[in-house]
């Protein structure tokens, strides 16, 4: 399958320390902008537990130094990198995007 | 199989307590237990009687609602009593007819009041102190009475006497022998307790005898042997017990000459089929007028017919601990030995209004006995020290001399043997609760308190089982962690301290100074909580440490839309602010819905519709209600003095005031309060975790009551406050709430696991025990003078409004989020039933 680098707007729409959802080919995804170390993560936007829109909104942090972000429904946290539950449970996992930025541009890597 | 029938005659603090010990025990069913009440109510804490004036009702009283004895299998007859057994054919006959065959009887009949038989004891207005029933008609004679006069000036009288004034009563106490309280303390120590109840404005009367009671048909006058009158409106007598054994007597078992059942040590009368227990037993010449040893006859019964036939009473130790109107009083062991040589030691210090004595064996090295008035907080130790004969420290004194915090005090809880007595109302040993540590898995104090019942009786051993409980952690290397989560050591509470301490502002150097790594959804919104409290600054400019209710300003719903609650203070809105709702509910489409806390939910709102709606809704003079926040949320009221016909005062305005009050403030959890206008209590303020109910004489203060998950009824604080001094109460008690809690512990949570319960909040925010009330009162002010309407913060600000859209690259809507209608209004589509 064909993959594409997709810029998703400047970096300053994308608040820091906070996940920010971004349309892209019709998919909703997830982008959180860390401030230590300069850090972007992209995830989907759809928890897949209650399958709601909803894991932008979510608190970001860390888990043993993996970061990750915990859903506001129901508290469940997935891995940035990996995109792994890192709670207990079987909610399942969540697919992850590359990031990068240039130009002070941000771009998300999906499938087209 | 059949069962043995065990009629217990008698359903009080001890009958019950035998219910209970024999129906746990009792694993095969082998019995049938049936017991007689002759109240109309089932066995509850007389020790605590005076708690009903309080306002505590008859049933926080109940030891045990109706519903548990049917749990277990157990026929109560309440209202009946028995009124002869027929020991031949095993049978009981009661009042009301019914005649039951038996196997054995347990007999707890217990005592009544001993009324001297004076001339004029039986005019009107003259009562005796016992059972729920004489409460009410003290009560209700009260109401016309200025003054009363409590004969006996011993534990149950100055109960009474306690209770006399609580009803308004200026109250005089009249004791025959010349100190009060005879039996538990020594002159010096009677004379402190002298001073200190009359320092309440009691007056006390010592070595009177009453020769008769003066008035026509109602008391209006006492007089006594040595000539003296007082007048007096009405009398109540509280001086000593007399067992009731009339039933045994009348049944052929043998009573002591002085009254009480004769029992031997398996507590069997003189017929091997009946037993006694509690407080109509006559043991060793002795009659044991306190509860604990009435519960460990009751043990020792259910034991032997269980198959323990070991289980003995051979007497009890009649060590006592309370508080009488405030003040600390305890005696332990032998006060004042006629036959044995001993050396005393005492502080007497009329200033700080403390007494204590040790009465020590003339080697200096075994503690005998001791009274403590004033400050009894050593007695626990002292029991310990007394009760297992241990060698007492080189300089006994220091054992009762004032500490400094960090003293280490003469002998520590690991000295005691295993068969040391932790909680003597349950009889648990410090054995009983290393086993409960070390096999039972109980990993907290209330735990081992549902497992070993230890401290759930007077209560006066928690602080014991709590060391106890922490010097086994710290010997087996457990840490008892109170960390907050991966990134912070820290609890809740000392974040909060550190906060305060450092000034620290940001997560970022919290976290780089006090914790490692890069934080979750535990700290955050824990660290978020404490930054408003203690520097009362708008939220949002810790947008990223917020959950995504306070993030937002609004509460999430299961479909990802939000909710918005606007204030409405006190429940109290004009035509025109319903209105402003109803055009926002309109315009935007929402779902709208009354809530618990008289105010109106518009559900369904989208992240981008909610600056919108706001905008509206402040233009129009609404504010936040904080619907979404850890924080208050309502104070609920009834209409109050001004419409109601039963109101005694205006619960209206005051709740207003109070929401505006604490409006905003952050804190562990959500705080709800009510305030009603008079004792019918609409607005239910006894489930908040403040809840104010107006009396006749100003407001009355619950506090740590809850609805919720765990339903807890509030527990009367203090009464008949000015607002003044009840907003002064509220504002410590939420500030000092806000700074020792764990996150996310409601009021009634943090108040069962306090150290020390209400009487230790209340020695805080009355007391000021801690000297920090100025303190928790200039941090409060501070939140209400710096206050500012969340969404009103946010409308001002063009970078915090730029986070309500749903895509930041596109100004589409989430197409996910779709509703259907459901009785003319939207809900959100399930996702059975998207196409």
């Amino acid at each position: 399958m064909n993959r594409e680098w997709i810029n998703v707007g400047a970096v300053e729409n994308f608040a820091k320390d906070l996940g920010s959802c971004v349309k892209v080919k019709g998919l909703q995804i997830a982008v959180f902008n860390l401030s230590d170390n300069n850090r972007w993560y992209a995830v989907q936007n759809l928890c897949p537990h209650d399958k709601r829109m909803v894991l932008s909104r979510g608190i970001v942090g860390d888990k043993e130094g993996d970061p990750k972000v915990t859903c506001p429904m129901h508290k469940n946290s997935f891995s940035l990198t990996s995109g792994q539950l890192v709670n207990e449970g079987d909610v399942g996992n969540i697919t992850t995007y590359p990031v990068k930025v240039e130009d002070g541009k941000v771009f998300l890597e999906v499938a087209i | 199989m059949n069962q043995q029938n065990i009629i217990v005659i008698g359903n009080g603090m001890v009958g019950y307590k035998f219910c209970e010990r024999l129906s746990d025990k009792d694993t095969q069913k082998k019995f049938k237990i049936i017991t007689f009440c002759e109240e109309p109510r089932p066995a509850y804490d007389r020790v605590h009687l005076s708690a009903y004036f309080e306002g505590k009702t008859a049933e926080e009283l109940s030891m045990a609602s109706i519903n548990w004895y049917k749990e277990r299998d157990i026929d109560i007859y309440l209202q009946d009593k028995v009124i002869s057994i027929d020991r031949d054919k095993k049978t009981v006959t009661s009042e009301k007819g019914r005649t039951l065959s038996y196997d054995k009887i347990v007999m707890a009949t217990g005592s009544s009041v001993f009324v001297p038989p004076v001339p004029g004891i039986d005019k009107e207005g003259v009562f005796v102190y016992r059972t729920i029933e004489d409460l009410e008609e003290i009560i209700a004679y009260a109401k016309n009475c200025k003054t009363c006069a409590v004969i006996g000036g011993g534990l149950l009288g100055l109960e009474a006497a306690k209770a006399a004034q609580e009803l308004g009563l200026q109250t005089d106490v009249i004791e025959f022998a010349p100190r009060l309280m005879p039996r538990q303390v020594d002159d010096a120590g009677g004379e402190m307790l002298k001073q200190l109840i009359e320092a309440q404005g009691m007056r006390v009367n010592l070595n009177k005898n009453t020769k008769k009671i003066i008035g026509e048909t109602s008391v209006t006058a006492m007089e006594f042997v040595d000539g003296s009158v007082i007048q007096t409106d009405m009398i109540i007598i509280s001086a000593g017990i007399r067992p009731r054994d009339d039933l045994a007597r009348e049944s052929g078992l043998t009573v002591g000459e002085r009254g009480g059942i004769l029992v031997n040590s398996s507590l069997k009368t003189s017929d091997p089929d009946i037993y006694a227990i509690g407080e109509c037993v006559l043991y060793g010449d002795i009659i044991y007028g306190l509860v604990a040893p009435g519960f460990n006859m009751a043990d020792a019964v259910a034991e032997q017919l269980v198959g323990n036939k070991s289980a003995s009473f051979t007497g009890a130790d009649m060590s006592t601990k309370l508080k009488l109107m405030g003040t600390d009083v305890a005696s332990f062991g032998d006060i004042e030995p006629k036959d044995k040589l001993c050396k005393d030691i005492a502080l007497n210090n009329p200033h700080t209004g403390v007494y204590k004595k040790l009465v020590i064996s003339e080697d200096g090295k075994r503690l005998l006995g001791g009274v403590l008035v004033g400050d009894a907080n050593e007695y626990g130790n002292l029991l310990q020290i007394c009760q297992n004969n241990m060698k007492l420290p080189d300089d006994p004194m220091s054992l009762i001399l004032p500490k400094n915090d960090d003293a280490e005090s003469g002998i520590g809880i690991g000295d005691l043997p295993d068969t040391a007595h932790i909680c003597s109302c349950e009889n648990v040993t410090k054995g009983d609760i290393l086993d409960a540590i070390e096999n039972h898995a109980c990993n907290s104090v209330s735990e081992i308190k549902s497992f070993t019942k230890a401290g759930t009786g007077c209560g006066g051993c928690i602080p014991m089982l709590t060391d106890l409980f922490k010097y086994k952690m710290a010997q087996d290397g457990i840490e008892v962690s109170n960390a907050l989560c991966e990134h912070f050591e820290l609890s809740r509470e000392e974040m909060y301290q550190v906060v305060r301490a450092t000034g620290i502002k940001t997560f970022a150097e919290l976290i780089a100074k006090h914790g490692k790594g890069a934080g979750c959804e535990i700290c955050k919104p824990a660290a978020a909580s404490i930054f408003a409290t203690v520097f009362s600054e708008p939220i949002l400019d810790h947008a990223s440490l917020q959950d995504t209710n306070d993030a937002f300003l609004a509460n999430i719903q299961q479909d990802g839309t939000y909710s918005v609650i606007p204030g409405i203070p006190g429940g109290e809105i004009t035509p025109d602010m319903l209105m402003v709702i109803a055009e926002v509910g309109k315009k935007f489409d929402l779902y709208t819905k009354i809530t618990g806390g008289q105010r109106i939910d518009l559900l369904g709102a989208r992240l981008d519709q909610l600056p919108q709606i706001w905008k509206i809704l402040i233009d129009a003079g609404f504010e936040s209600g904080h619907a979404y926040g850890k924080s208050l949320r309502t104070v609920k009221s009834c209409v109050g003095s001004t419409w109601c016909r039963y109101g005694v005062q205006d619960s209206t305005s005051l709740a207003i005031e109070l929401e505006l009050r604490y409006r905003g403030l952050r804190s562990p959890h959500k705080i709800k309060g009510a305030v009603s206008g008079c004792t019918r209590e609409c607005a239910e303020a006894q489930c908040k975790d403040f809840g104010v109910i107006a009396t006749d004489k100003g407001w009355n203060l619950y506090i740590c009551g809850n609805g919720g998950i765990k339903p807890r009824h509030a527990d009367l604080f203090a009464s008949d406050l000015d607002k003044e001094t009840l907003i002064k109460y509220i504002d410590r008690f939420l500030m000092y709430y806000i700074k020792t809690a764990d996150r996310l512990q409601r009021t009634s949570t943090w108040m069962t696991k306090l150290p020390g319960g209400l009487a230790h909040v209340k020695d805080v925010v009355i007391n000021d025990s801690l000297g920090i009330n100025s303190e928790l009162e200039a941090q409060m002010q501070h939140v209400v003078n710096t206050y500012e309407c969340e969404w009103t913060n946010v409308l001002n600000d063009p970078e915090k409004l730029k986070r309500f859209k749903h895509f930041v690259n596109s100004d589409d809507l989430d197409e996910t989020v779709q509703f259907t209608r459901e009785r003319l209004q939207i809900r959100p589509l399930q996702h059975s039933e998207k196409p």
